[in-house]
């Protein structure tokens, strides 16, 4: 049953109108606050609402992140937009939907029964009463509140959602438009900000003639503290003279990390607040053989393609914002205070980016455009980052040890379980813990000090915690949580937060369990899961891949499995890798099966899973950001090799039909299965584990060479 | 250090007057508004920003506008005649090849340069001619799919018009 409880982004804009309009045009404007990231969620939105409506998808005007008329839903991320952002809008359809029809039986004096709708359009037993939407429009009030209780339609009378509806915008895409990147407005004026290398690094030295020198064109140079903004009506001229700035910038103070930065030693070492949590049955410990693992992850970027971009326009005491950021409204909220500015005077307009895959620039480009916008008034004022401040200035997805621990029964099953996370927090997006959290703003003078750091709350699916609980039967059951408050950087989310390193240790872990208890991974793990749910997605994967038939494979072939719940409520995936490995892994075939309860885009699904998929094995195989001397010194793509067409094998996905379930967000799922199933196939390739991520060539020797 | 020099976009003789050593990717995006070509690092790592250059596929980002003075480039936009979409960008909207579409661009431009030499790529081909260009989103099967589609669909029209 798809619950008519009211979700969060409902309970936020609980006004009909907030959400719906009938356009004169003969379209239905359909309001969201989550924003495309190339997740496909437009699309996906659409197919909801024109299914609760009865119109066709292509009556339906879906305006996203538009904080002068869409509703506010926070950020896009979590893999929430269709769990929370989608069933508001089919809840609010479905209302709408009712409304018409009982003013409409009122009308004809006919039971409501009679009445259908197709493509808006109404009809009395099948017969077009010559009314629809648009002309009753006028009739119906939609500023009140939804009651949230209108019936909602049956997945199996579903003839839009579930069924395949090409992308909406890959069409404008493929001819290469579409993007913020690519808007052009008269009398635009270019700018890029110098970034400090680490926090409350003050310059102590700038030669701003060889800066203007550098650009071989007119650049303005604007100086606010540690702010510093080269603007110009040439982008190349800004580009040239920031690439000499950043290099001729001399910085001082403040707090470099040292030169440890990222591994087990000095997470451990950082100053920590500590959180026990305890699941299951205490009392006194089992006895038994216990075994130990520990696992770490260092510091990666999401690395999108393109480098966030924002314009901003000062005018009439009013401030206009275009951005990909993911958060339009709440982005609004924290320009507004960073700038001294009533949110009534900021509006916020979502333009599509590069992917997004967790925080980037796209809110500091925002603030930066915005901050220069107020010193050139009437000026749209267009800022692009460096590749080079990609990697350099932008939040950071943080190192994390994992510990686990396990007390064996005698039939080998873990009577007693912990897991210790050592990790600084993974979210300090625009707002997070009272702070602006926008680099530009922590420049100015006078910034107001860092609100203490908190990570994401257990109850809203944790940062560092997050699947940090198994999934498995497991009797008793200890979290060690140490929050590292103090970090100097801002460490924010990617793709999953913790939850794929966290569940990259907890399934190499089982692994390392089934390989004492002597039995098959995919065996041993369905032994501790009784819940049939996740046992059809295990078995699903090991039937695709032919797992319990294929035992042998060629000389230097291996195979891995990895499995999780997605926040421990989102979507099930089960993954299994073959690889080929001596030195070095190549990927030679991935399975995945998913469980996402009802699809509403099936292509789009498996398009998601398969992205997580890639980027999940080009995280555990590839991906770190280095430091030296204090600042990042990961600069270009060579510097962070990500996967290439050369590195992926063909991945087959089979997404399990469960229309009947509530949707469960899917777009993090596969990520955490995969790089686990990697570094699984890898310790059975060698006959040793490397419990250090990424899983490099150096790693692997070493790891060869240490035994 | 301005000047002017002569070549063909997409078909089109221009004259741009400009500083030469700025990047061609500046020239195309900036004095002549073809914004379909992407930025991506401006070091010739990523792909976004590659183009034709007398139908080799080249990265636009760093190269000297200046050298390309009377040579033909051809962009996303050339691509397609304005109404009909090229094979490949159709092959490409069939297999819903694209995420955040960001790195499309370069990459149609380098599978269109591969499909001009080589009527019937193989995988292993697609992938090679296809290597210098990274997407984040994971999108390279599809578009090796939509590759060997668009293969299909122009090997079809060329039977079609051989017959007719």
């Amino acid at each position: 049953m798809i619950s008519n409880t009211l979700p969060l982004s409902l309970i936020d804009n609980p006004i009909l109108s907030q959400w719906i309009a009938f356009e004169e045009n003969g379209r239905v404007r359909v309001g969201s606050g989550k924003v495309e990231i190339g997740q496909g969620i437009l699309t996906a939105l659409t197919q909801i609402a024109a299914e609760e409506l009865d119109v066709r998808p292509d009556q339906i005007n879906l305006v996203s992140g538009q904080t002068d008329v869409s509703p506010a839903e926070g950020f896009t991320s979590g893999s929430y937009s269709i769990a929370v952002g989608g069933a508001s809008i089919r809840l609010v359809c479905a209302e709408v939907r009712s409304l018409f029809l009982e003013r409409l039986a009122e009308t004809l004096r006919c039971p409501a029964g009679e009445l259908s709708i197709e493509n808006g359009k109404f009809l009395r037993s099948g017969k077009d009463t010559g009314r629809d939407y648009w002309s009753m429009a006028g009739e119906i009030k939609l500023e009140r509140r939804a009651s949230g209780t209108a019936p909602v339609k049956a997945p199996s009378s579903y003839r839009i959602v579930g069924k395949h509806l090409p992308r909406l915008d890959l069409p404008a895409k493929i001819r290469g438009s579409g993007f913020i990147h690519d808007i052009v407005v008269e009398n635009m004026l270019h700018a890029r900000v110098l970034r400090q290398p680490w926090r409350g690094a003050h310059l102590a030295a700038l030669d701003e003639n060889a800066v203007r020198k550098a650009a071989k064109h007119p650049v303005e140079i604007l100086r606010e503290g540690e702010f510093v903004a080269l603007t110009s009506d040439s982008e190349i001229a800004v580009m040239r003279s920031s690439e000499a700035a950043r290099t001729l910038a001399r910085w001082e103070g403040g707090s470099p990390p040292p030169s440890n930065v990222g591994t087990r030693e000095w997470l451990k070492a950082e100053k920590s607040r500590d959180k026990v949590t305890d699941i299951g049955h205490r009392g006194p410990a089992p006895i038994g053989r216990t075994v130990e693992a520990e696992y770490s992850r260092p510091f990666l970027t999401y690395g999108s393609i393109g480098p966030c971009c924002a314009l901003a326009e000062w005018k009439d005491n009013a401030l206009k914002v275009w951005s990909h950021s993911q958060g339009p409204a709440v982005l609004r909220d924290w320009l507004a205070r960073a700038l001294g500015l009533p949110a009534a005077q900021v509006t916020v307009l979502h333009r599509q980016g590069s992917g997004a895959y967790g925080h980037n620039t796209a809110d500091d480009a925002a603030f930066d455009a915005s901050y220069i916008a107020m010193r050139h008034p009437g000026r749209t004022v267009r800022v692009q980052w460096s590749r080079e401040d990609e990697f350099g200035a932008s939040p950071i997805s943080t190192a994390m040890a994992i510990k686990l621990r396990a007390v064996l029964d005698k039939d080998n099953r873990p009577a007693d379980w912990s897991i210790e996370i050592w990790s600084p927090p993974h979210a300090q997006r625009p707002g997070m813990n009272g702070n602006s959290n926008l680099t530009g703003a922590a420049a100015l003078p006078n910034a107001p000090p860092l609100n203490p750091l908190g990570d994401v709350p257990d109850e809203r699916g944790g940062g560092a915690t997050r699947n940090a609980v198994a999934i498995y039967d497991l009797p008793r059951h200890r979290m060690i949580h140490h929050m590292l408050p103090e970090v100097p950087m801002r460490t924010s989310s990617l793709r999953g937060l913790g939850a794929w390193a966290n569940v990259f240790a907890i399934e190499s872990f089982i692994d390392e369990l089934a390989e004492i208890a002597g039995e098959d991974p995919v065996s041993y793990r369905l032994s501790l899961l009784s819940d049939p749910r996740p046992r059809r997605v295990v078995e699903t994967a090991a039937r695709m891949s032919g797992w319990f038939e294929q035992r042998r494979l060629p000389e230097g072939r291996a195979r891995g499995f990895g499995f999780a719940r997605y926040k421990n409520i989102a979507s099930f995936a089960a993954v299994v890798v073959e690889i080929e490995a001596e030195e070095d892994i190549r990927l030679k075939k991935i399975w995945c099966a998913a469980d996402a309860g009802l699809v509403i885009a099936p292509d789009g699904a498996k398009n998601q899973l398969e992205g997580g998929i890639i980027q999940g094995a080009s995280f555990v195989m590839r991906e770190q950001v280095k430091f030296e001397d204090g600042r990042v010194s990961t600069d270009t793509w060579e510097d962070y090799p990500i996967l290439r067409f050369s590195d992926i094998p063909e991945i087959e996905i089979e997404v399990i039909d469960n229309p009947n379930e509530p949707t469960l967000g899917l777009g993090e799922a596969s990520v955490g299965p995969t790089g686990a199933a990697i570094g699984n196939a890898l310790a059975r390739a060698l006959g040793r584990r490397v419990r250090d991520l990424p899983l490099t060539r150096e790693r692997i020797t070493a790891t060869l060479l240490a035994d | 250090m301005s000047g002017s020099f002569d070549f063909v976009v997409n078909g089109r003789s221009v004259s741009v007057t400009c500083d030469g050593s700025v990047p061609l990717l500046t020239v195309l995006r900036d004095h002549l508004g073809l914004r379909g070509t992407k930025f991506g690092c401006g070091t010739e790592q990523c792909g976004a920003c590659m183009v034709l250059i007398d139908g080799k596929p080249e990265y636009s980002c760093s190269r000297e506008a200046q050298t390309v003075e009377g040579k033909a480039i051809v962009t996303v936009e050339g691509l397609w005649n304005g109404e009909e979409l090229s094979a490949l960008q159709e092959a490409f909207l069939g297999e819903q090849a694209g995420q955040c579409g960001y790195c499309l661009p370069g990459i149609l431009i380098s599978a269109t340069a591969l499909l001009d030499k080589n009527r019937n790529p193989s995988r292993a081909d697609i992938i090679a001619a296809l290597d210098p260009h990274l997407c984040r989103c994971g999108i390279q099967n599809r578009v090796v799919r939509g590759v060997q589609k668009a293969a299909a669909m122009i090997a079809a029209e060329r039977s079609a018009g051989a017959r007719s």
